[in-house]
């Protein structure tokens, strides 16, 4: 298996994830140039956090029309893992891969903070590990995470069992208090249709190290090997 | 030729920021100002062989597939009166 983490200008979560993968989880990994028109060799591929393109027009606006997104594009629609973290995850709703937008944090500020999401289903390649309920706890640093998208679309996400993570209290309650953007429903995290490509604003790579205060978030990636694992193992 | 678009927020959508600016403005005194939203302006020059309407169905495309965002957003476009083409 092997993973591949794009590079965009601005990017500058992508060593922290490529650590992760190498390091923690062990597995190969390579960064894909925004240039490159080609992902085929890669069995998953992640979008990192970041700022690409300085965030100009709206978060993810330029970063779509890449080279790469192309590929990873035609990779999803052969049911590629595609996994988008926080900059990720607005570059894949810009891109249609994912609905809905990520809008200006209701408070107006930046926030950067570890905060609680619960796991809505273990039934995704990147929740495969998690039991439905788990409570992780993982940062979030952005300033555009107020999840929105119009009510026909947010029934489609809830009835198709979509809404992958929540922001949640400690114990796992969904509550106003525990919601840190303003994002509908306290929306953290979502997956498209076919369940191969997920985008969440918080940052599981930042939080995969007993070191740096939680390793909660390991659980996405080794999930994600699991799923590769057993795919490999099928063909 | 010119155009000018405007992007601004679809009227469902809430807007934190012009809610923050309507606010300041009230501290320092503004008492008539009732609702403030805020949005994005873009002034394009298009190559001056293209006829109105072609300049228009451009400027068009790029806004719905560019500059806005159709999940949020909605755009308004305008064509220089003074071009001539």
């Amino acid at each position: 298996m092997k993973f591949g983490v794009v590079v965009f200008p601005g990017s500058n979560c992508d060593h922290d994830t490529y650590h992760v993968i190498s390091k923690v989880i062990g597995q190969p990994v390579d960064f894909i140039w925004h240039r490159e028109s080609a992902v085929g060799e890669y069995d998953a591929i992640i979008l990192p956090g970041g700022f690409s393109y300085g965030d100009y027009l709206r978060t993810g606006a330029i970063a779509r029309f890449s080279p790469v997104m192309g590929a990873v594009k035609a990779f999803a629609s052969r049911g590629g893992l595609v996994l988008g973290i926080c900059n990720g995850f607005q570059i894949l709703c810009e891109a249609g891969l994912l609905p809905g937008a990520l809008m200006r944090n209701a408070s107006l500020k930046f926030i950067c903070g570890h905060i609680n999401i619960r796991v809505e289903t273990d039934d995704t390649p990147f929740t495969s590990r998690c039991r439905k309920g788990d409570v992780l706890s993982v940062p979030i640093a952005h300033g555009d995470g107020n999840y929105f998208c119009d009510s026909a679309t947010l029934a489609e996400l809830q009835r198709e069992n979509r809404v992958i993570f929540r922001y949640s209290d400690a114990n796992g309650a969904i509550t106003e208090a525990a919601n840190p953007n303003g994002s509908l429903d306290n929306i953290a995290g979502i997956c498209n249709r076919p369940r191969n490509v997920l985008g969440l604003m918080p940052h599981p790579e930042r939080a995969s190290e007993e070191l740096l205060g939680s390793s909660d978030g390991r659980v996405v990636f080794y999930s994600l090997a699991d799923t590769l694992a057993e795919l490999a193992k099928a063909s | 030729m010119k155009a000018r678009i405007y992007v601004t927020l679809k009227p469902s959508v809430l807007d934190p920021q012009g809610k923050a600016i309507h606010h300041a403005v009230e501290t320092i005194g503004f008492r008539a100002i009732q609702d403030v939203r805020q949005g994005k302006y873009f002034e394009v020059t298009l190559d001056g062989a293209l006829s109105r309407d072609e300049a228009r169905a451009e400027v068009e495309r790029m806004a719905r597939d560019v500059l806005a965002n159709p999940v949020i957003e909605e755009y308004r476009v305008e064509l220089d009166s003074n071009s001539d083409a």
